[in-house]
């Protein structure tokens, strides 16, 4: 228990400080970093939570997907980032003021709710008490109660790809193409012509 | 000492209270703006498991999972929607994007 308890303390450390540091880099590219790093250490929350499937969804999800798809965005823009950090100090106060409130009635609701109802009575969490591997368990409840929502997540998925290339597709004006409609409705009459050509002359265009 | 669910709650809420801030003191920056939101989406789903795991109930993780997916949308086409703001102003500046505005 103790070392759960110091893996548990180690993890939630590095992830806050990540949080952190994403929103208060100077350049965006480290607070991209601090992105993967504070994700990484959420998926080591969640094995410490006994959801294995959902950490390693978490790696591959967002560290590889959407954390590249960020780096990508913030490398491939040449935005001057120092003139976008101009109001930084004038809404700290603010922005502390309000988090800060945030932050304390979260955490006084949550150390009350803990205590509280079915969770408050519970031993530990799931992992304490393997019937089934996680991933098993995870796919029990996803393919039958849930298969209707899986498949439009997988909806919502191909609409937010074909979204993304609609945004960002763009056709130079002057680049030839293939079109290939006009290939398809080519007939002979169009493609050809007949020219009688004279014995020993050749053909004059 | 055992580590119960009132310390993954806390470090939920500490989580989406950084978020929050992000959005707060980054109000310029869309692309921070976006990681902030991705805070706070990881925030919910720390919530969200750390319930389903106390409560012995795959249910929330299931919806983890959904809110993993969506947010993976919502990035996706948030970036998209930059790509294509930076290309038509050259800028990423969004306190002074007004242009849809009557």
């Amino acid at each position: 228990m103790a070392l759960q308890a110091i893996a548990f303390y180690l993890l939630a450390a590095v992830t806050i400080a990540a949080g952190f540091g994403v929103v208060s880099a100077r350049n965006p590219v480290h607070s991209v970093l601090f992105l993967i790093l504070a994700f990484f250490s959420a998926a080591g929350l969640f094995v410490l939570m006994g959801a294995e499937f959902l950490a390693m969804l978490l790696v591959v999800v967002y560290v590889g997907a959407v954390a590249v798809l960020f780096l990508f965005v913030v490398m491939m823009l040449d935005v001057d980032f120092a003139a976008l950090r101009q109001g930084f100090a004038r809404s700290m106060p603010l922005g502390a003021a309000v988090a800060g409130i945030l932050a304390f009635e979260m955490v006084a609701v949550s150390a009350v709710v803990a205590n509280r109802g079915a969770a408050g009575a519970s031993e530990g969490p799931l992992a304490a008490t393997p019937d089934a591997p996680n991933a098993e368990a995870i796919g029990r409840v996803l393919y039958t109660d849930y298969v209707y929502f899986f498949q439009a997540a997988g909806l919502v998925l191909l609409v937010a790809m074909i979204g993304a290339i609609v945004l960002t597709l763009r056709h130079k004006p002057g680049v030839k193409r293939q079109v290939i409609a006009d290939q398809v409705a080519r007939t002979p009459a169009t493609g050809m012509r007949v020219v009688s050509a004279k014995p020993g002359e050749g053909i004059q265009e | 000492m055992i580590i119960g669910l009132s310390h993954y709650l806390a470090v939920a809420a500490i989580l989406f209270t950084i978020g929050v801030f992000g959005i707060f003191v980054n109000r310029k920056n869309i692309i921070v703006i976006l990681m902030s939101i991705e805070l706070i989406l990881l925030a919910v789903n720390i919530n969200f498991v750390a319930f389903s795991a106390f409560l012995h109930n795959a249910i929330g993780q299931i919806y983890a999972m959904f809110i993993l997916t969506v947010a993976a949308a919502e990035a996706a086409v948030g970036l998209a929607i930059l790509v294509t703001f930076f290309r038509n102003r050259g800028d990423i500046a969004v306190d002074d994007a007004s242009v849809m505005k009557g």
